[in-house]
């Protein structure tokens, strides 16, 4: 746990988890797209539907959708700049079920060339943890510098992708793969020390198996 | 830079609890602010010039959100507050100050006031949390009048704040949706305490015990937010728990021990937590959020059912 995680984020009121971690939720389905989002659906699950309206929570995910940091002004104004924007952001109740976290959206992205979908919370203080991705499980908490790979599930797959960031000196951090089935569809994604400079992810993107890649920085405020 | 030696990282002021703190500050003769600093440094995301410089941006964000809120005299969205640090302060400086002084009534004004700003959408610092996040601005500006002492003095307390909050967030957590309002103004009043604590020349010991003094005096803190909204009780909760703060940080450093170490005080924290009832957990659904005035600021959204679409389908154009 790092300093900044305790005493932070610096952020527009009036609510860690309502706001500022539904923020960083939506800013983080923005990096997955890789692209201006144009359509998305939100669903709001547990006391982020309950009692979001008072804390500025579709507000919060609408500012995170358009890049904003949980401390920008404009977070409030976020639903009109949204609209000014060409994005449209629907929200509407969802039900996770008993076993998801209480403060837990889904969000479904579309832009122009792709769409993605994800589920996650806001764990408190801010602080969130994305836990599926394209109905993949995943554990992003955004604290470190985190490389996302769709793939195919190959053999030799991760050999080759950390002997290239041990070529480099990028220390692994943690990692996981996830896949519905034996060479189908994979999502990799590895937390690493400090940054990943372009060209590695130039180079890990000519894999054969990689569809695409991500490099998901630190959300803003850690 | 992480430190490589023949492949293998070496971490030297890494801790989980307070007493591996403790043995770390003893063992490399530090104060806890300084361990967390280089702990952070060790992480190797920051230089210490990094990690300091942002700090005291942070703090003096603290200060701005504190003074925002004083000038707030309209009433929030919820209409549950606005204007009362305004009216504490006036009255802390007026012809009939009650026997807890000036000082510690200004104490109180800061922390309403950053809970102002923060109902009013203004920017604030969570620390740790949104609804705790008046405790530790308040304790520290205070300390800081009463010292006349800068900022950049005065911001090292976060760093002993963090340092304790490490220890709570690793073995509870700050989440009053999962932990109730110990796990929030808990947490904030003990890292205040250890900061203030730290600040006055307490010891790493002194700090530890006046973090452990005053998180146990929070314990079994239900979170029951009026209506939803992070207002009442959230801000008189961060109002008087200022004080609190002050008191814990003076009896440790008198010498008196807390006789349950705050490790162990901590594992309550996250013992009650988990066995607290959910409608005492941010949902609104008890205390003083049920009560007869309480239930008047309740809003039900209602789930949207047959109406729009589902949300894991994309909406049809409309013909």
């Amino acid at each position: 746990m790092r300093i900044f995680e305790i005493i932070g984020p610096s952020m527009i009121g009036p609510s860690s988890s309502h706001t500022a971690g539904a923020c960083r939720l939506g800013w983080v389905a923005r990096e997955l797209l890789g692209e201006i989002p144009t359509e998305v659906i939100v669903g709001l699950h547990g006391s982020f539907w309950a009692t979001g309206d008072g804390h500025g929570t579709k507000e919060a995910i609408t500012a995170g959708l358009l890049g904003f940091a949980p401390d920008d002004e404009r977070l409030i104004q976020a639903p009109v700049l949204a609209r000014e924007a060409g994005m449209t952001v629907h929200f509407d109740f969802l039900d996770l079920g008993p076993q998801a976290h209480p403060n837990s959206v889904r969000l479904q992205l579309r832009g122009a060339n792709r769409e993605v979908a994800l589920i996650g919370s806001s764990v408190g203080g801010g602080n969130v943890c994305v836990q599926e991705i394209d109905e993949l499980p995943v554990d992003i908490r955004g604290t470190l510098v985190t490389l996302i790979l769709w793939h195919q599930d190959t053999p030799g797959f991760l050999a080759g992708i950390t002997a290239v960031l041990a070529c480099v000196q990028i220390n692994v951090a943690t990692i996981r793969t996830s896949r519905l089935q034996r060479g189908e569809e994979a999502i990799t994604a590895i937390e690493v020390d400090g940054a990943v400079p372009r060209e590695v992810s130039a180079l890990l993107q000519k894999a054969s198996a990689i569809e695409r890649i991500v490099c998901l920085s630190v959300l803003p405020g850690f | 830079m992480p430190l490589c030696l023949t492949g293998i990282l070496t971490m030297q002021y890494q801790y989980r609890t307070a007493a591996e703190l403790l043995e770390l500050c003893r063992s490399h003769s530090l104060s806890v602010a300084e361990l967390t600093v280089r702990g952070e440094v060790e992480n190797g995301m920051a230089s210490r010039e990094e990690i300091e410089s942002r700090m005291l941006t942070y703090y003096r964000s603290m200060k701005d959100s504190v003074h925002k809120g004083l000038q707030i005299t309209e009433r929030s969205r919820s209409g549950l507050s606005g204007g009362d640090s305004r009216r504490v302060l006036a009255h802390s400086s007026g012809p009939n100050p009650s026997a807890l002084g000036a000082t510690f009534e200004r104490c109180i004004a800061y922390a309403l006031a950053v809970l102002e700003t923060n109902a009013a959408f203004g920017r604030i610092v969570a620390t740790p949390t949104a609804g705790s996040a008046g405790i530790c601005p308040a304790c520290l500006l205070t300390w800081q009048e009463e010292r006349k002492a800068t900022d950049k003095v005065t911001m090292q307390g976060l760093f002993t704040a963090a340092g304790i909050g490490r220890v709570i967030g690793l073995g509870a957590c700050f989440s009053g949706a999962r932990g109730g309002c110990q796990a929030e103004v808990g947490s904030a009043s003990a890292m205040a305490a250890a900061a203030i604590c730290e600040l006055d020349g307490g010891s790493p010991e002194d700090v530890v015990h006046a973090a452990a003094l005053a998180l146990q005096n929070t314990l079994g803190l239900i979170c029951d937010p009026i209506g939803g909204y992070v207002e009442a009780p959230c801000m008189m909760r961060n109002g008087l728990f200022g004080l609190h703060s002050f008191g814990a940080a003076a009896v440790a450093l008198s010498g008196v021990r807390s006789i349950v170490p705050f490790d162990e005080v901590v594992s309550v924290l996250r013992e009650v937590g988990n066995k607290m009832p959910r409608i005492y957990k941010e949902t609104a659904e008890g205390g003083l959020a049920t009560t007869p005035t309480g239930l008047q600021f309740l809003r039900h959204p209602k789930p949207a059912g047959d109406r729009g679409f589902k949300a894991s389908q994309w909406p049809q154009p409309e013909a």
